[in-house]
């Protein structure tokens, strides 16, 4: 196909992301990132190649056709782009500002086997601020069949997406009081501000999709309920809510959390903003942050925000980090400290019962482990103590035990479920995905496997299984 | 959805409420809870179904204001409804056939102890109700648990009603018959179920007590519920809140239970001058 249109300019640089400065943004809440503006957008879009093969949208799991709407974007037309992007992602606004691009399209781009990456995740956010979000016209015929969604993380919203599509009358039950899984109350607002969460999750329910809050399947209703009350399909989406502890002494301090409680009280409960919001949290003058994932990066970044010295307390080194490039630079931006190579002994507490030191122990890297990263030596007789207030725990997470506990026919291998290649779970018409299945990953990777099991159940229901 | 049917004042700043959660009336057990946010801005906070009543589709809420939120809830009218209502949640108390069984509550614990009783007398113990109270004019519930146990007895600080003590003093004069207790039960303010779990490890007797840590999910989600039971971290929510009374470390319990208590007072002032700005305007 003959190359028209403007020019394409692979070798400028490629843009960066506009920031609000440093010392303004561990002042609030607000995004840290603003985005690209319009000229930046055209300009990194005239860096894409326009491949033949493009290994993008192979690399996206979502398989967003990148090459087209880019292309779209570099003749000015944005709701293109976004109807391009929608086509694949009804969640372009919260993709773009949290896919952790750098392991998808981003690392395949061809473009960057040479120079940098076309800066995908950037240009997707782009489309969806820019563009005024296209209604759309997708409605199918009713098909008259209902099927129920247990969370609502990403992996349920786009299997919603997808089934609403096929024309099934969509129901999404959530546990929690707001909706949208680890978006909600695991990623902090100044990185995915709420209006955009609600907005997209609103585009759901203007297609149709109902939303029940407030409901525990396993408590409020059984799965078997579920079934007998006409849905004909169950999605367990469920993510992997359950902390894991660090399991040393002095844990049950006070100023002592997990990733996920501290990051609730703040990002769910707004305790940045008590005592007008009813939930405090305690932050003290010195905090440590124990893990080196995104949990650590946010947990780190609020402690910033709340006036804390704050240092991330990591066992490996720098190499095996496992949070968003970006995250990464906007936490050291923004002061957090970094401690490699060292874990967290013992916690010691004030006559009140308060956390006051940490014991920590230097760690050396040796052979890699079943991860494939060079596993953690402590080095004997290396202890030494830092004082602190807060202490979180962010070293990851299993899936949350509600409903495989009230559904014990349900197989599932150290609290993950297990599907088979159809996404099928042990039980006829019970599919699972995300984090219930993987055990924590990506919000990309939920929604991939939300996807498919869209695919699955339809093609179950369609065959009368 | 959530809304207030009725609601009666049991006593000073203890709120009896009917609120409708037709499904939660379907499934609950004795033992079980809800968490409820009663406004927009609220904290999540748990509460103990006392009863439910399918039928209707509604629940019973017994609720004493001790700080912001709490009071908030029963401050609350009928036709009112609370922003968020989910359950039930937690493991059902232990119901088992036991022979004598004695239930122990303090405070608004008492009214914890209603389906509880009830449930363990429908299966055919002999189940008594020790029950305590600052005074006289803070007994709660006194036709109901008459109803739901073989016998009751009061135990107030002062001495206006019943016993003269607290209610594990009430529990201790009784020893000769209540050591021959198959099983008892405990719920009501963390020093009151510690002193009672003390009492019975000495008379060998099994305990249960059901903990009242502070939660925020209650989905076992957070860790923030966490208790040590037998040298074992647990999360009360999903896991409890009950437990066996002799592992408890209570004294760690307390003090978690304190980690904002200077946070709240000082968010208490706040909101009652701010309360007191309306008066003074609307006045
Ligand atoms: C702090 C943090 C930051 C992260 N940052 C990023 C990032 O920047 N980029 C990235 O790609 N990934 C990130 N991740 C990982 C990513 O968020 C998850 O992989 C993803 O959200 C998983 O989606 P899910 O749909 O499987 O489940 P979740 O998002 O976990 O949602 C599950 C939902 O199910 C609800 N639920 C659980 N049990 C029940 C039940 N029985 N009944 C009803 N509802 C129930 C839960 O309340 C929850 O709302 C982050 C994770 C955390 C914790
Ligand atoms: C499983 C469970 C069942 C409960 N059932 C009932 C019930 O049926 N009726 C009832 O009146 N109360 C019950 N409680 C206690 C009730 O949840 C608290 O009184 C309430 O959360 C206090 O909130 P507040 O904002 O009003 O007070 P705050 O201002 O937050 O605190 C006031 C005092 O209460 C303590 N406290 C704070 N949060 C909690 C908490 N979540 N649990 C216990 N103590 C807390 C604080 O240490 C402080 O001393 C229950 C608690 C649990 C865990
Ligand atoms: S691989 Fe890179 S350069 Fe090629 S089409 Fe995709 S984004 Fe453009
Ligand atoms: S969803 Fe993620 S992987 Fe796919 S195009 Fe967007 S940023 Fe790239
Ligand atoms: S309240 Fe969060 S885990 Fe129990």
């Amino acid at each position: 196909m003959p190359q028209t249109g403007p020019k394409r300019t692979p070798k400028a640089p490629r843009q960066e992301l506009p920031l609000r400065d440093p010392q303004s943004r561990t002042q609030g809440c607000g995004e840290v990132s603003l985005g690209f503006t319009l000229k930046q957008a055209q300009m990194e879009a005239r860096r894409c190649l326009d491949c033949k093969d493009p290994k993008c949208i192979e690399a996206c799991p979502l398989h967003i056709d990148i090459k087209s709407f880019i292309a779209r974007m570099i003749e000015g037309d944005f709701e293109g782009a976004l109807e391009r992007i929608s086509e694949q992602n009804p969640f372009p606004g919260v993709c773009g500002r949290v896919c952790q691009c750098e392991l998808y399209c981003e690392k395949a781009c061809l473009l960057g086997r040479k120079l940098k990456p076309v800066a995908v995740g950037a240009l997707e956010r782009f489309a969806a601020d820019y563009a005024s979000q296209c209604g759309n016209g997708l409605h199918a015929e009713p098909n008259g069949r209902k099927v129920a969604l247990v969370g609502s993380g990403p992996a349920s919203l786009i299997a919603a997406y997808d089934l609403v599509r096929k024309g099934y009358q969509v129901t999404i039950f959530e546990a929690l009081h707001e909706l949208g899984g680890v978006l909600a109350y695991g990623i902090p607002p100044f990185r995915l501000p709420r209006e955009i969460l609600r907005q997209e999750i609103d585009r759901l329910r203007a297609m149709g999709v109902e939303f029940c809050n407030n409901f525990i399947v396993g408590k409020t209703a059984s799965l078997d309920e579920l079934f007998e009350e006409g849905y004909s399909a169950v999605f367990v989406g469920t993510g992997a809510g359950l902390p894991h502890l660090m399991k040393i002494p002095g844990e049950n301090l006070i100023g002592v959390y997990t990733a996920n409680e501290f990051l609730t009280r703040l990002n769910l409960m707004r305790a940045y903003d008590f005592p007008h919001s009813g939930t405090p949290v305690r932050v003290g003058k010195r905090t440590l942050v124990v893990g080196g994932g995104n949990s650590a990066m946010d947990a780190a970044r609020w402690a910033r925000r709340l006036g804390s010295e704050t240092t991330i307390l990591f066992r490996r080194g720098r190499a095996e980090l496992r949070a968003r490039l970006e995250e990464i630079d906007r936490a050291e931006e923004e002061g957090v400290h970094f401690e490699f190579l060292a874990a967290p002994v013992r916690l010691l507490g004030d006559e009140t019962g308060a956390v006051r030191e940490m014991e920590c122990i230097r760690m050396r890297l040796g052979e890699p482990d079943e991860t494939g990263r060079p596993s953690p030596i402590p080095i004997p007789g290396s202890e030494y103590r830092v004082p602190v207030d807060t202490v979180v725990a962010a070293i990851g997470q299993s899936p949350n035990p509600t409903l495989q506990r009230a559904t014990p026919q349900l197989i599932t291998n150290r609290g993950k479920i297990v599907i088979d290649d159809r996404g099928q779970t042990s039980l006829p018409r019970v599919f699972a995905g995300g984090d219930v299945v993987r055990g924590g990953s990506t919000v990309i990777l939920a929604m991939r496997d939300g996807r498919a099991a869209a695919e699955a159940i339809d093609r179950a229901l369609q065959e009368g299984r | 959805m959530n809304r207030i049917f009725h609601k009666v004042m049991l006593a000073p700043e203890v709120a009896w409420l009917e609120v409708e959660a037709p499904r939660i009336a379907r499934r609950w057990k004795p033992g079980q809870f809800v968490i409820i946010r009663p406004t927009d801005d609220s904290e999540r906070i748990p509460l103990t179904i006392v009863d439910g009543d399918a039928a209707r589709g509604t629940i019973l809420l017994v609720v004493q204001g001790v700080g912001r939120t709490s009071r908030l809830t029963i401050s609350r009218e009928p036709g009112e409804a609370f922003t968020d209502l989910v359950g039930p949640l937690g493991e059902p108390a232990t119901i088992g056939v036991f022979g004598r069984v004695v239930c122990v509550g303090g405070g608004v614990g008492v009214a914890e102890l209603l389906p509880v009783a009830a449930a363990l007398r429908r299966v055919g113990n002999h189940v008594t109700a020790v029950c305590g109270a600052r005074s006289r004019s803070q007994i709660i519930l006194d036709a109901e648990l008459h109803a739901a146990a073989d016998e009751v007895c009061w135990s107030t600080d002062d001495g206006s009603a019943g016993f003269h003590g607290t209610v594990v003093d009430l529990l201790r004069s009784r020893e000769a018959e209540f050591r021959r207790a198959g099983m008892i039960h405990v719920i009501g303010p963390i020093p009151m179920m510690r002193a009672a779990a003390e009492l019975t490890r000495a008379w060998g007797v099994r305990t249960f007590a059901s903990l009242n840590p502070i939660m925020v999910d209650g989905t076992g989600m957070c860790g923030g519920c966490r208790v040590t039971v037998g040298g074992k971290v647990r999360f009360a929510c999903v896991e409890g809140p009950e437990f066996d009374a002799h592992q408890v470390d209570f004294e760690e319990l307390a003090r978690r239970n304190s980690a904002y208590r200077e946070q709240e007072r000082l968010a208490m002032q706040n909101h009652e001058c701010r309360i007191g700005l309306v008066l003074t305007r609307q006045g």
